[in-house]
């Protein structure tokens, strides 16, 4: 059995003791139900406990701001999987970036929508989605883009400037104030421009203080001068890395001479400021509230000591980042420890360390599907068949399917999971309750898209029977033809027959007269339809197609046995009429079904109630008569020749 | 041809949207349409608007993102929903429910008005209400009982009843005339009823000879009260002719799923619009040379049937079908994509104007002010 990572939580249940009872429980698709048992815990029953806790893990799933993630995010799940496999890697790239900035996006925009509304315990969750945007666009700016030496750099520094916004709110409230130098962030804005790299920002900013102190304006100019100096490198140019490195130090050694030089002795800022242009970590580390994280204390540490920062270098340098910036005695906060394995590169342990912190599938799922389309992860399979990807996404599929409305988001991630997704759905796709026909007909669309036939099945037999139970033959009959279920159309015609031998007409003919080629569905349903053209054909005194129709009713088979007695019963009219309507052969025929009829009745028996055989006895005597008279006159009219 | 159609995310399944009515005598563009959801276990129907100059103020980047202007709970999913007239809004529940919502404009909050509680049922369980169609004050509902009723709004009993009007689920209901209705069923027939008389026998019944295909939706053309579209669960769209007998006019192969709704433009009926469960939604232009829309030139003997307008993927194409009547002068048909992609299912849309609202399952609401008309 594997080791446990981490200690898992406890989730104590109101109103249960544990040292009293025993605790029952029973595992369900995404919850557990417990209930109390009788057992005591030292043994023993006594009285039970009538409620029932359904204990759920995922409480995000019914936010209806996270809706609008799973929903949206969904979108582009789906138009990711349809990025074609034969384009190179090479013109991938640029798609793939896009796609995560999508992603990204969303998880914005949630954010901001939870901050307009600002509820109490949704700021746990805004916090959850703001830790969720850092992790991702670190993701974006070391696996997806995978940045080069160079670029890294500056890359890094988009990552925590969209990070770090709170320094723009601070600069505009500087300037609008009525002196800004003399504003007491004042400092605190330049400082953090600079160690955010934002040279120009810091320049405007310094010269409101250099316009007060005229008699230090040298020494202003001079810092000024370093400011624009800098080199930032442009991977668009044309200039190699080890050109910029050169430039850099040349500039670096500059500024590293004007401290020597005491050129900025004066003033304590700008020589702190001239420190930071060199890297100087104890100065750095002085501006802590500033810096506020050890991800940006990283990244300024790289800005201003080693720019040219190669990927596989930075894990070094961010371990010693964060043992510098932290408290040794503070233990390392999830986060941390997630950023610092991106930083490794160890994209496993990243994904795991998500895991375990949240409590929903999405953000692991989503981020692991895009890594793989990038083809970053090994492919390793797990214990359990499937690879990471299919794992993750199966999970985060599963635990839609729990809420009563996204199950069918669900659908689309079991398509792509190649090895276990039909099975899943296939398993699931049963259990989403049926309440309205429009909620039937999606899901066996949804069925029949994916040629699971047994589930079609199955989910219109559950209809069938519904409309049968309330009397809705018409409905069944739809059901029955859309699932090709040939049993229970002739269950379905069954009823219809029983209707009319107890009413003596037929219920709902405007489904009968129209039922067209569903009638060869199920023999029972063509000869409830042959049966009503019949009467149909007697109404319209088309008598003879009438009798055709009757006979061969019978000798075609189509008739059930059991319904011979009513179909010769109903002869009787025609048999009775002035002119003669069936022919001799037809007569000998019908005479033939009613001797086939009558051959297997047996012996009356005892309990038989008198009347009913009297009953019985007298229409075969009168069926008899009638054909015997009939026959006759059919011989005498065939033989009859005209003059 | 849909610059900026943008999806907005509303955190709820719709089923139906609807165009408040804007009076004829204005030409002003609809601002203020209603939607309804579905599959919830609290469903809610909601007014948003798109006002231009109104509510909310906003630049011209986000013209047209629809804003919630109010809401209100809902009980059972709405499966149908239709303006009564500018201030009252009728709905179909699928616990068998009928119930207007009245829109106060000065609070503007919406509230119960009327309620008829088990108007469809079954004698144990619930019955859905299925459609809904208005002709202020009357208001007639079908639904899954088989039901048809009339009601008047403001007077608190039915009005009058058709009992087993039907065997099997009746979808949708249209008016052909003041006095007359058509319905559709599951069995594929279209049934016209007439309420000046009395019984509850249909007064004519059309079907398709074949398949009984079930049809899930209905519309009249709004000048020529005896030509009906129709769409079913294979995606195929009908034009009907009530007065000739049990042909369609014409059988286009339109989705590849479940059509659910089907529109003929209310003042531009050269145009059709129908949306399915396969995500699409479709703009049906005829251009002919004569003054009757190709699609209505179709002999009796002929179907046909146009190319599949299936979407490529991320597409914008208009597909272009001819008509292929005897004489191929005649007109053609054209077909276009409204939206950008392949979303779930696509449950309803309205058109009034030169403005186009739809709403999918994939909880996104689809505004377009600028429909080519």
């Amino acid at each position: 059995m594997e080791e446990v990572d981490v200690e898992p939580t406890t989730t104590p249940i109101p109103g249960f003791d544990s040292n009293q009872k025993h605790l029952g429980f029973v595992w369900g698709p995404g919850d557990i139900l417990v209930y109390e048992t009788i057992y005591k815990a030292s043994g023993g029953s006594a009285g039970g406990c009538p409620f029932v806790h359904e204990v759920r893990k995922d409480e995000d799933i019914y936010s209806p701001i996270l809706r609008k993630l799973f929903n949206e995010s969904h979108h582009i799940f789906v138009g990711l999987q349809r990025i074609r496999e034969d384009l190179p890697s090479k013109n991938k790239k640029p798609q793939f970036v896009s796609i995560s900035k999508n992603y990204r996006s969303v998880i914005r925009a949630c954010m901001e929508e939870l901050q307009q509304v600002a509820v109490y315990h949704n700021d746990s969750l805004g916090n959850t989605l703001l830790s969720l945007e850092l992790i991702w666009n670190l993701c974006e700016v070391l696996f997806i883009d995978a940045a080069p030496a160079g670029s890294l750099v500056l890359h890094l520094l988009d990552w925590v400037r969209l990070h770090k916004a709170d320094v723009d709110e601070k600069a505009r409230e500087v300037l609008a104030s009525e002196s800004p130098a003399e504003h007491q962030a004042y400092w605190d804005v330049v400082i953090s421009y600079v160690l955010q790299g934002r040279m120009d920002e810091a320049r405007q900013v310094l010269v409101k203080q250099a316009a007060l102190q005229p008699a230090a304006r040298v020494m202003f100019k001079l810092l000024d001068n370093l400011l624009m100096k800098m080199p930032i490198f442009n991977p668009g140019e044309t200039q190699t890395l080890t050109e910029f490195d050169v430039k850099w130090r040349h500039w670096r050694e500059e500024v590293d001479h004007c401290l020597q030089d005491q050129s900025f002795a004066s003033n304590r800022h700008l020589e702190d400021i001239c420190k930071i242009l060199v890297g100087d970590e104890d100065v750095l580390l002085e501006y802590k509230e500033l810096l506020s994280t050890w991800y940006h204390f990283l990244v300024t540490r790289l800005l201003f000591s080693h720019p040219t920062v190669k990927p596989t270098e930075l894990h070094y340098y961010a371990q010693s980042s964060m043992h510098m910036f932290l408290d040794t005695r503070s233990v390392p906060e999830p986060l941390d420890s997630i950023l610092l394995a991106a930083f490794e590169f160890d994209i496993h342990q990243v994904i795991k360390d998500c895991s375990i912190a949240l409590n929903n599938w999405w953000f692991v799922g989503h981020l692991t599907d895009l890594l793989d389309h990038c083809k970053l992860l090994q492919s390793h399979n797990l214990h359990f068949g499937s690879n990471l990807r299919e794992f993750l996404l199966l999970e985060y599929a599963s635990g839609l399917f729990t809420h009563h409305s996204l199950w069918q988001l669900a659908v689309d991630y079991f398509d792509h999971c190649p090895e276990f997704g039909r099975v899943y759905l296939e398993l699931q796709i049963e259990r989403v309750p049926l309440d309205t026909e429009r909620k039937a007909l999606k899901v066996i669309r949804i069925c029949e898209q994916r040629q699971m036939t047994e589930q079609v099945r199955s989910i219109c037999k559950i209809m069938a029977k519904k409309a049968l139970r309330n009397n809705r033959l018409g409905s069944a009959l739809s059901w029955s033809i859309r699932a090709k279920d040939a049993a229970f159309a002739t269950l379905i015609s069954e009823r219809f027959l029983q209707d009319y031998c107890a009413k003596g007409t037929f219920s709902d003919l405007d489904l009968i007269d129209n039922l067209g080629p569903a009638m060869l569905l199920s023999d029972r349903l063509t000869f409830l339809g042959k049966y009503r053209e019949f009467h149909r054909l007697y109404g319209e005194k088309r008598f003879s197609d009438a009798a055709k129709l009757l006979l061969s009713l019978m000798t075609a088979k189509i008739a059930p046995h059991s319904f011979w007695m009513t179909l010769l019963t109903d002869a009787l009219p025609l048999l009775e009429q002035k002119e003669v309507i069936f022919s001799a052969d037809q007569t000998h025929e019908l005479m033939f079904c009613l001797e086939e009829l009558t051959s297997g009745k047996s012996v009356p028996t005892p309990d038989k109630p008198m009347q009913d055989e009297d009953i019985e006895t007298t229409k075969i005597e009168l069926l008899r008569l009638a054909l015997a008279r009939n026959l006759a006159m059919a011989i005498v009219k065939e033989g009859t020749v005209e003059i | 041809m849909m610059e900026g159609i943008n999806a907005k995310y509303v955190s709820q399944k719709i089923s139906k949207t609807r165009w408040r009515p804007v009076s004829s005598s204005s030409l002003q563009q609809p601002d203020i349409f209603a939607t309804g959801s579905w599959d919830n276990e609290d469903n809610k129907i909601s007014i948003w608007s798109i006002g231009e100059n109104g509510i909310s103020g906003l630049d011209d980047e986000f013209e047209g993102d629809p804003q919630l202007v109010c809401e209100h709970k809902h009980n059972g999913d709405v499966l149908d929903l239709q303006f009564l007239d500018q201030d009252r809004i009728v709905t179909a529940s699928s616990t068998g429910a009928v119930i207007i919502f009245r829109h106060h404009h000065n609070s503007q909050t919406l509230s119960v008005s009327q309620l008829w509680e088990r108007a469809h049922h079954y004698p144990c369980d619930n019955a859905p209400c299925t459609g809904i169609v208005c002709n202020s004050p009357e208001i007639v509902t079908v639904g899954e009982d088989g039901r048809i009723i009339l009601f008047r709004a403001d007077q608190e009993g039915v009005l009058r009843t058709i009992e087993n009007a039907d065997s099997s689920t009746i979808h949708d209901v249209t008016f052909l005339r003041t006095t007359e209705i058509l319905t559709v069923n599951s069995i594929g027939q279209l049934k016209i009823w007439d309420f000046r008389q009395q019984g509850n026998e249909p007064s004519q019944i059309l079907s398709l000879t074949g398949d009984r295909v079930p049809l899930h939706c209905v519309d009249r053309h709004p000048n020529q009260q005896h030509i009906v579209a129709t769409g079913g669960q294979d995606g195929m769209l009908c034009i009907w002719d009530v007065r000739q007998g049990n042909m369609p006019f014409s059988l286009m192969e339109a989705h590849s799923a479940e059509m659910w709704e089907v529109h003929f433009h209310p003042s531009n009926p050269d145009h059709l619009f129908s949306c399915s469960e396969d995500g699409s939604l479709l703009h049906w232009e005829t251009s002919s040379n004569s003054d009757t829309p190709s699609f209505l030139q179709g002999g009796r003997n002929t179907s046909i049937v146009s190319r599949s307008a299936i979407a490529p993927a991320g597409g914008n194409q208009s597909l272009i079908s001819s008509w292929l009547t005897g004489d191929s002068s005649k007109g053609r048909l054209e077909t276009t994509h409204m939206l950008p992609s392949q979303t779930l299912s696509v449950n309803s849309l309205d058109v009034l104007g030169q403005c186009l609202v739809c709403g999918t399952d994939g909880e996104a609401i689809y505004v377009n002010r600028r429909v080519p008309i």
